[in-house]
């Protein structure tokens, strides 16, 4: 089996190398059949990979423990969805989903293109063939998945293997990994599109038509990836936080900011011709993030700061980076003739520059934390001291830039293209401004003093409202016309202009899970050592220990309070927050308690036993409106999905706004 | 062309400010690594600045009184006393022999006095990079 799962990974390497030169001759001499050759070597990639993957998969979910990585992420007493989960629970495995999942992405772009794009297509498969042959060789060369465990020269199977790590043994934990992947992998597609029309000038935007719509799906897949991420940290972890600025966490933010970027400043080039260079610029670069943030996450080379070793693996990605990018870069400066632009910026108040600072801040955002998560290489590299920034570096200086954003978000879409007049502004921005003032005043009189807070509060009503305000006016302009309720005509209008009031809709989310953040701004924690029958309060809340209790089996012990809680004088029920420690891996893991509200969560933490081994720590903390996040993350996925669907008229109301003509809110039907 | 000096201008204060931030953060955030040599070394230069020191537990050095704990940190040769007086409770992997870290600022009796200290078991812990991260995040209570 292991040999079939090796040679399949060698074939695909060999294959995979082929493709690379069928497509690159075949589109460079225009010869079909080396083109049509390189097609078939993507989806042959394919198969072979996804043998290696089942061969994986298959001696995980039996328990092979002659193999190595069997034995070092699976067990016998694992749960079968945590068993097939150990799939991406190690180094090499899950190089092998981001190989088998990049396959999965070329062979569809290959099927779904077969008879569009075809001068471009031939390099599109070399580009995409190009990260493939890069991590088959990491798969077939650097970190084999199929590694045998052996005595001498017998091979030898153990008892039973370690286990997948226990943090990592949590529903969410479970496809955060496969979400993150898909995020980064996809983001190759639009890559390779984006090189494959750069070689051959491609003219028209038919490509970039195609390209936004496979960004927006990698986007909602990373977008889902880093919440499922930030959720795991918060229900498991047991800091009481979601998001702490991890060097993981942001390698995983990189290329979705800057694949934000880039999903708005495509529409300048699709509606007007504008920033072709730096759409470019954009593509490659979230691409080079993802790659980028596998290396981080690979490699160890920042995390080596609080993990204790380093993996060979890093000079690999450093050697590819390199190539890759250097080849961009010399494609984007011969061809600049052809990304030349067709219009220019008329004013400072109009759709183009607010999509043009949309993107700077994005884009200085990006820098900024890959600047803080890189200060120790950085650093250590100019003046030879490590030296490294923590969490208050990241929040000084995102909190302002989001705020910023969520500013943006409000204005940027009810700017009209090329200049907005006065008149519009006031007609447009008069009420919701009205009203998010109104709010951050009252907010300040009822005794908040947080200045963020303050302004983010205000801001989110403001968007909150023009958005709100966009949908009901077309609402009732629909309505008006064809005789139906508000509802209907709100559906209506989503269904003739998808991206348009689908982007509302995520901008919608965004809005909500900014009032989540901001929440964190008056969050209330306390540490407390304490026996059965004492009592503490933290906000509102009287905590009481009703009991200790512990206790051990075959896979950890564990210690566990019963806590009484209740508010103003009123029980609320109890919570049982517990402490585990694994014994195999010798490793302790929290069950956090938490009693989720819309207003606010009440967060216990069993942090362990006192020195003398009498008395329990409880961590108890006071999180306001974390729910928001969660709630905020599902409109923006309902949101990114109604941008997927095709709109009931398509290119319309893009060439009247051209014209600088604006129309009534809801496009006309002809 | 106006326009376009209209932009610069606006470009320029908004880079700016975030430089300014950024440069702002990180002087008010920054952490020195250092190796428990160089610690020794910097004498009173290290007096103030935070600083982050690794090494293996010295075995035997773990001494509990109340809510103090004091250890002693080893690499190769050199060891340094430690204290550690932080709230949360320690690792469950903070024992003899393991790897830890700890932050924290050179009290000016040559005791490192940490805030937060990790710990992991030289012996069991295998260096998955990957896997690494859900263990290796520290204690800490920072928010977005």
């Amino acid at each position: 089996m292991e040999n079939l799962g090796s040679l399949a990974i060698l074939l695909a390497f060999c294959l995979s190398a082929f493709a690379i030169l069928a497509g690159a001759i075949g589109g460079w001499k225009r010869n079909p059949f080396l083109a049509h050759a390189a097609g078939r070597a993507v989806y042959s990639v394919w198969f072979l990979l996804t043998v290696a993957a089942s061969v994986l998969v298959i001696g995980l979910l039996t328990g092979d423990f002659r193999m190595a990585y069997v034995a070092a992420h699976s067990n016998r007493s694992m749960p079968l969805l945590y068993k097939f989960a150990a799939w991406w629970g190690g180094q090499e495995g899950s190089l092998l989903l981001w190989s088998w999942l990049l396959s999965c992405y070329a062979a569809v772009v290959v099927f779904t293109n077969r008879r569009r794009h075809r001068s471009m297509m031939p390099y599109v498969v070399a580009t995409l063939m190009l990260p493939q042959c890069f991590f088959l060789i990491l798969n077939a060369f650097v970190a084999t998945p199929f590694k045998m465990l052996a005595v001498g020269r017998h091979v030898q199977a153990v008892a039973d293997g370690q286990g997948l790590n226990p943090l990592l043994q949590y529903p969410a934990m479970a496809i955060h990994p496969p979400m993150l992947y898909l995020g980064y992998v996809g983001f190759a597609v639009p890559f390779a599109f984006a090189i494959g029309s750069l070689i051959t000038r491609q003219p028209g935007d038919e490509w970039i038509y195609t390209t936004r719509r496979w960004t927006l799906v990698t986007w909602m897949f990373q977008t889902t990836g880093i919440v499922l991420g930030a959720g795991w940290a918060y229900a498991v972890l047991g800091w009481g936080g979601y998001w702490g600025w991890d060097p993981v966490e942001n390698a995983s933010f990189l290329p979705w900011l800057s694949a934000t970027a880039f999903l708005h400043s495509v529409m300048m080039q699709e509606k007007k011709g504008m920033m072709k260079v730096w759409n470019m610029v954009l593509v490659s670069g979230t691409f080079f993030l993802c790659i980028f943030g596998t290396f981080l996450t690979r490699s160890g080379v920042v995390s080596s700061v609080h993990a204790f070793a380093q993996s060979s693996i890093g000079k690999w990605f450093v050697g590819f980076l390199a190539i890759v990018i250097a080849g961009t870069l010399y494609l984007i400066l011969d061809r600049l003739d052809y990304l030349k632009t067709e219009a220019r910026l008329e004013s400072v108040i109009s759709r183009e520059s607010s999509f043009m600072f949309n993107n700077l801040i994005l884009v200085a955002a990006c820098f900024a934390i890959l600047w803080g998560t890189l200060f120790p290489v950085i650093s250590e590299w100019a003046t030879g001291e490590k030296i490294s920034v923590g969490a208050p570096f990241f929040n000084r200086i995102n909190i302002p830039i989001g705020l910023f954003l969520l500013f943006l978000t409000g204005v940027g879409p009810l700017f009209a293209w090329r200049r907005t007049s006065l008149e519009s502004l006031r007609r447009n921005f008069q009420w919701p401004l009205l009203a998010g003032i109104v709010l951050a005043i009252a907010l300040f009189a009822a005794g908040m003093r947080h200045p963020y807070a303050l302004i983010s509060f205000g801001l989110c009503l403001f968007v909150a409202w023009t958005i709100v305000t966009e949908f009901y006016k077309g609402a009732r302009a629909i309505g008006a016309k064809t005789g139906r309720n508000l509802v209907a005509g709100a559906f209506e209008l989503t269904r003739r202009n998808t991206r348009r009031y689908g982007g509302y809709i995520v901008h919608l989310g965004i809005v909500l899970m900014f009032i989540g953040f901001t929440g964190s701004a008056f969050n209330k924690d306390s540490t407390v050592e304490v026996n059965r029958g004492d009592s503490f309060v933290i906000g509102h809340y009287q905590l009481k220990v009703a009991d200790l209790t512990s206790g051990d089996n075959d896979n950890y012990s564990w210690n566990r309070a019963l806590i009484d809680v209740s508010k103003d004088g009123k029980p609320l029920g109890a919570l049982e927050p517990e402490r585990r420690f694994f014994k195999a891996s010798n490793q302790g893991t929290s069950e956090v308690a938490i009693r989720r509200r819309l207003d606010e969560d009440l967060y216990l933490n069993f942090a362990g036993m006192s020195d003398d081994n009498q008395r329990a720590v409880i961590q108890a903390y006071v999180n306001p409106l974390v729910s928001w996040i969660w709630i905020g993350f599902w409109v923006v996925l309902a949101g990114t999905l109604v941008c997927l669907v095709p709109s009931k008229q398509r290119l319309q109301y893009a060439r009247t706004q051209v014209l600088g003509v604006r129309t009534n809110y809801a496009p006309v039907e002809k | 062309m106006r326009t376009y000096w209209r932009f610069a201008a606006l470009i320029v204060v908004i880079v700016g400010a975030l430089v300014w931030l950024a440069v702002g953060g990180i002087n008010a955030d920054k952490t020195y690594y250092k190796t428990v040599a160089e610690l020794q070394q910097m004498g009173s230069h290290a007096l103030g600045k935070r600083l982050r020191v690794a090494g293996d537990l010295e075995p035997g050095s773990i001494v509990r009184s109340g809510r103090q704990v004091a250890f002693v940190l080893r690499q190769d040769q050199r060891t340094i006393k430690c204290v550690y007086e932080g709230t949360s409770p320690l690792p469950d992997t903070f024992k003899d022999g393991a790897q830890a870290l700890a932050d924290g600022r050179m009290g000016p009796n040559g005791v490192f006095r940490a805030s937060q200290v990790q710990a992991k078991c030289a012996s069991k812990y295998e260096s998955q990079p990957g896997q690494a991260h859900p263990a290796d995040i520290p204690i800490r209570k920072a928010g977005v």
